[in-house]
């Protein structure tokens, strides 16, 4: 646990620079007060009409869950990875051939997933 | 607190103190400042090298009026940039609007803390080094988004969206290649990464794995350059179509904090590059393949080249890194964003995948040394 202290440090290091350099900014910058026509959200030069927060493309959505399982696979692939090479080491013959193919099995599960996927045409933008 | 770093101060005030505490949190104050100059520091200058580097591909001289060599720009532009008014739309979510400048920098430094600089230079050194990096750098996204929906801008909304969906794509690939190169060091832990390329030139990962480690740098260097949203894949800020993407209603210190999450993010990416291919902050080295008559010669150059601190080889690595993404962004033409993605989902992906088995066999085969 305490070895992720350095790292607490850094996270309140960020959030700290973040906060005081927009302060910063608020307290000593020029500031001509509020307007409706400067507070304005900017689309180029043109009246703004309506809500911002409008409807967009489903495939979003779509590509944000194929990232999903496939971030995840990933994870659950490293720890994999990093004994790949004592698990084969350590072992001979059949058994090294189990551990291959436990790593083959698993990235063919990933690839057989992306070729669902491109085959259902989830992967064509648009 | 455990830190992996120890410096001739933290030294004396351990051998002198009673208290062991206080030279950890010597060691500790002393590392975060000189990660802090590494990381930061070098920022308003990667900004001007920029503006060179983009004038020297376009035959211009670039900025030459403020100090020599108009290396003083930059500081003008940041103090130029401190006080300009801070504006919040109309119609934006406060508190997400002024969050989320925060994300993307407290992402890159956690990035940053990881990320061995010497051999007794590093933060933190959490064993599970490599899917920490991965897990933090989403950060980066989430603060696009933020920005982008909290800004109330359709130009931002549809940057934000865009960005987010270009940098979780490439983020498959880019974890992908990290897990390739877990694979053939045989450890998560980033120090470790680093020293088991020792040696000479030819056991960096890019030519100790035979062709797979330079065709995996090639990718890693592609999908770099997406997920860190420089041109020539800048889709989230294509003026002609977005204005300035998601930050296009940020003004003031809150448009510099993603400006430098940028910059920042630049160089972590670059130093993870070096560490997982061009042998971290280990020295340039020579190898004499063991032909006898230029072993000597070899041998002292290399360790003439050795004298240089680890730092320094660290900090060339980088700065060499980052002029070529500086290149490849003055170079290439910006793509379609379907091209982008089916770059990444089409070829990139099925290519990383291809990589990671022909990896597992080459090392069942010994044909990938440890």
């Amino acid at each position: 646990m305490q070895e992720y202290l350095p790292l607490a440090s850094f996270l309140f290091l960020g959030a700290f620079m973040a906060g005081s350099a927009m302060l910063t900014a608020k307290l000593i910058a020029f500031e001509s007060g509020p307007n409706a026509k400067k507070n304005e959200a900017y689309e180029c030069g043109v009246e703004t009409f309506g809500d911002a927060r409008i409807q967009f493309k489903v495939g979003y959505y779509l590509f944000a869950l194929l990232f999903l399982i496939f971030d995840i696979e990933a994870l659950f692939l490293f720890p994999c990875a990093a004994v790949f090479r004592e698990a084969i080491g350590g072992v001979s013959g059949l058994t090294a051939f189990i551990v291959m193919a436990d790593l083959g099995l698993f990235i063919f599960i990933l690839g057989a997933g992306l070729v669902y996927a491109w085959r259902k045409g989830a992967l064509k933008w648009g | 607190m455990d830190l992996s770093t120890t410096n001739f101060i933290g030294d004396l005030v351990r051998e002198y103190s009673p208290y062991s505490w206080v030279a950890s949190i010597v060691n500790g104050v002393i590392a975060i400042v000189a990660i802090m100059a590494v990381g930061v520091g070098p920022s308003p200058m990667l900004i001007w090298w920029e503006r060179k580097v983009a004038a020297f591909t376009q035959a211009r001289l670039g900025p030459m009026r403020v100090g020599p060599w108009g290396l003083l720009q930059t500081v003008c532009d940041v103090i130029k940039l401190l006080f300009k008014e801070l504006i919040t739309p109309h119609g934006a979510d406060k508190l997400l609007f002024f969050l989320a400048p925060a994300l993307p920098l407290t992402g890159s430094f956690l990035v940053l803390a990881v990320i061995p600089w010497d051999h007794n230079l590093q933060v933190a050194n959490p064993g599970m080094g490599v899917p920490f990096i991965i897990a933090v750098s989403s950060l980066g996204i989430l603060g696009t988004l933020l920005a982008g929906w909290s800004s109330n801008n359709k130009f931002s909304l549809l940057g934000a969206l865009r960005c987010g969906a270009q940098m979780i794509s490439y983020e498959v690939s880019l974890s992908l290649i990290m897990l390739f190169v877990v694979l053939m060091s045989g450890s998560a832990d980033v120090r470790e990464i680093v020293l088991s390329q020792q040696g000479n030139v030819t056991d960096w990962w890019i030519i100790k794995a035979p062709f797979l480690g330079i065709a995996a740098f090639v990718m890693y260097m592609i999908s770099a350059t997406a997920e860190l949203n420089r041109g020539p894949f800048d889709m989230s800020e294509a003026e002609q179509e977005l204005t300035a993407g998601f930050h296009t209603e940020y003004s003031s210190t809150a448009f510099a904090m993603f400006f430098l999450a940028e910059y920042i993010n630049m160089v972590a990416t670059s130093a993870l590059a070096s560490v997982f291919f061009l042998g971290g902050f280990l020295p340039f080295a020579f190898p004499d393949f063991g032909f006898a008559p230029i072993v000597g010669v070899v041998a002292s150059i290399n360790g003439a080249l050795a004298i240089l601190p680890g730092f320094f080889w660290m900090a060339g690595k980088i700065l060499f890194l980052i002029t070529l993404f500086m290149f490849f962004r003055w170079t290439y033409p910006r793509p379609r964003v379907d091209q982008l993605m089916s770059l990444e989902w089409k070829f990139l992906l099925p290519a990383n995948l291809i990589l990671l088995g022909l990896g597992a066999v080459f090392i069942a085969f010994g044909l990938i040394l440890p």
